[in-house]
């Protein structure tokens, strides 16, 4: 090999791996300590030795690679080094004690390393006034649907107030006999909407007809006070104890019954695959029912019967982001947050909250829960899951905060509080696309304007 | 510390090395109050060198730098002191950010005979004020800090120096493919201290 065309493939060969080293490079890892294999070191030396000995004057750099070559270097200097002791103290300098501005410094550090800590407003966005809304813990008066129109029942009547341009129509009012309204829910259609009354009956309504379309009854001795769907099965848990299934397609709608409640039913949610149902009652019981175990003619075993709860169970959610978990609040009583694996029925954390848990909604695109509360502060609790660090702390509402619906884009919470108001909380950011519906209706009176 | 021989421009060993030392120790202080390696309000302001320079009255700093320009001392006595360097690192990473290099080079005849050179105090005053305005405008062009940091002073002594019983042999520290800036020198005939910054290179714009 000529000199001339050494030297060529070594200028070609460098460039490749200065790439390979910066490839390699990573701000983490220290690379420039050279720490040689300790099976190999021997054998390094004496290469090193041998072939520097043997070329003299030669070009160093002929038939070796540069890789070999940087490599000699490093070993160059490493023998260099033997001249040298370096020394340190055993003791070391004392490290710096957290003062302020490391504390900004790393903050600013931390902040850059995660995503941008989103600002959380502290009051609500804005107010509606929800007159004679009952203050009773066992009902569930509130729902946001799917088509962007929330519902609220307040008294013996319903209402829908439309998100998307900030309208208020009335759905339903029933006479004396039947009402107060006690539930209202959503169908996953968000055209749909059942009713759940004070006689124990349930009506059916298409909400963009302004028309009945079917009335349940038999399924209940007394008032209906929860309701969640599963598809076409509307689940209604009542005062009586009972949960029924009502396949509202056919006549004999009662398709299956849960029998394991003392007491009145005021917590119902199907899970997000529809193969399991939560349901918590006054009798401080918290049941999880499996779909595929139902049958319409014996009453269903429960998977799991959960006693942990000292009060009545109302507030449920299903995580949105890992299918078998499920949170659950206490009341009064109670004022825990637990945390279930419903698979195996095992409780997997309990958070004290001070207070009566009304009710509990998962965030969509973060690992946070936000719970609602009664006495003393009647506050929203934004929670980091599962480390359970409060992240904000919403108050506004001077009466306990019974309900809360999420936004169908899941950033925007609506919650009614015995307070007689209806708030709206920006509390799970902002939306990708486009802001929340309810920002982008906002009306000249928007900030206190009566639902009727 | 100072306990050099002032009189007319005679400079002795133990006058050169106590001349060092010092520097080293204000050096120090200088590099943790420019860099923020300790907080602000830890340091206090005396004059030295005709500038107003800042101690840190934090009494483990105090004590390990003090601690340290009395064993540098000693070394540069014996003329076994090759380089002293002072490492800036993350505190929790663990990554050396900048290599803060003060070698030294020392005069043999000087070691080896006890004879005296001819220098002023005024001189190397000098010097050595151009070396500490150089440190404390180095934030200018040294990458910000972004974590909070530890520091750590390596001293490179001749192999034949005995390990004092308050010292452990080190490995370098060195940071792969430095940035580097040479700052002033400064010589009092027996001791020649170059000044050299080198840091974490902060994007890699090479080819």
């Amino acid at each position: 090999m000529t000199h001339s065309s050494a030297s060529s493939n070594k200028t070609q060969l460098r460039c490749p791996l200065q790439e390979h080293l910066l490839q390699r490079r990573n701000s983490r890892e220290n690379l420039d300590r050279f720490i040689p294999n300790r099976s190999a070191i021997d054998f390094d030396y004496a290469h090193y030795m041998l072939t520097e000995g043997k070329k003299g004057k030669e070009n160093p750099s002929a038939n070796s690679s540069p890789s070999r070559e940087a490599y000699r270097k490093q070993l160059a200097e490493t023998f260099n080094m033997n001249r040298t002791r370096i020394l340190a103290f055993k003791n070391k300098p004392p490290t710096p004690v957290e003062a302020i501005p490391n504390d900004f410094s790393s903050a600013a550090h931390q902040v850059k390393a995660a995503k941008p800590r989103r600002h959380i407003p502290q009051t609500s966005e804005r107010t509606l006034d929800a007159p004679d809304i009952m203050d009773d813990y066992y009902l569930n008066l509130l729902d946001w649907g799917s088509s962007n129109v929330l519902s609220i029942a307040l008294g013996s009547t319903v209402y829908l107030w439309d998100a998307s341009d900030g309208n208020t129509s009335e759905l339903v009012t029933v006479d004396e006999e039947s009402g107060p309204v006690t539930s209202v829910k959503w169908a996953p259609d968000g055209k749909h909407i059942a009713v759940g009354l004070n006689n124990s009956e349930v009506q059916l309504w298409d909400s963009t007809a302004n028309r009945l379309l079917r009335t349940l009854r038999g399924g209940h001795a007394s008032r209906v006070g929860a309701l969640d769907w599963n598809n076409h099965v509307l689940t209604t848990g009542g005062m009586d104890g009972q949960i029924v299934n009502n396949d509202v397609r056919v006549r004999a709608h009662i398709v299956e019954t849960y029998r394991g409640h003392q007491q009145e039913v005021c917590g119902l949610k199907w899970s997000a695959s529809g193969q399991q149902l939560a349901s918590g009652g006054n009798d401080n019981l918290l049941h999880i029912w499996d779909r595929s175990v139902a049958s319409s003619n014996t009453p269903t075993q429960w998977l799991h019967r959960l006693e942990d709860h000292t009060a009545a169970v109302k507030a449920l959610a299903w995580c949105p982001f890992q299918g078998n978990l499920l949170a659950s609040g206490g009341g009064g009583g109670d004022r825990c947050i637990k945390f279930w694996n419903t698979h195996t029925g095992a409780c997997l954390n309990s958070v004290d909250t001070g207070s009566q848990v009304c009710a509990l909604l998962w965030n969509k695109n973060e690992r946070e829960l936000l719970s609602s509360h009664g006495f003393t502060q009647n506050q929203l609790t934004l929670w980091k899951y599962p480390s359970m660090v409060k992240i904000a702390e919403l108050t506004g509402h001077t009466s306990r905060v019974l309900f809360m619906a999420q936004s169908p884009d899941g950033c925007t919470v609506a919650s009614a509080a015995g307070d007689e108001t209806l708030r709206f909380w920006n509390v799970f950011g902002t939306p990708e696309v486009a802001k929340p519906a309810p920002k982008a209706a906002a009306e000249p009176f928007a900030h206190l304007n009566r639902i009727r | 510390m100072a306990s050099k021989s002032a009189t007319k421009d005679i400079i002795t060993l133990r006058g050169s090395a106590a001349i060092v030392s010092e520097f080293f120790g204000y050096a120090a202080n200088s590099i943790l109050y420019n860099r923020g390696v300790y907080p602000e309000e830890s340091f206090a302001r005396v004059k030295k060198y005709g500038l107003p320079m800042l101690l840190t009255q934090d009494e483990g700093v105090k004590s390990f730098i003090s601690n340290l320009t009395s064993q540098l001392s000693e070394w540069l006595e014996e003329g076994k002191l090759q380089r002293m360097v002072l490492v800036i690192m993350g505190k929790q990473t663990g990554e050396v950010f900048e290599r803060w290099n003060f070698s030294i080079e020392t005069d043999g005849e000087v070691v080896e005979k006890g004879i005296s050179r001819e220098k002023s105090d005024k001189e190397i005053m000098r010097e050595i004020q151009a070396i500490m305005r150089q440190i404390a405008s180095s934030i200018t062009y040294l990458p910000c800090l972004e974590e909070p940091c530890v520091f750590d002073v390596l001293a490179y002594t001749d192999k034949d120096c005995a390990v004092p019983f308050t010292w452990i042999e080190s490995d370098p520290k060195l940071i792969d493919n430095p940035q580097m800036v040479k700052l002033h020198s400064f010589d009092t005939k027996i001791h020649k201290v170059d000044t050299l910054v080198s840091y974490k290179n902060d994007e890699w714009d090479e080819p």
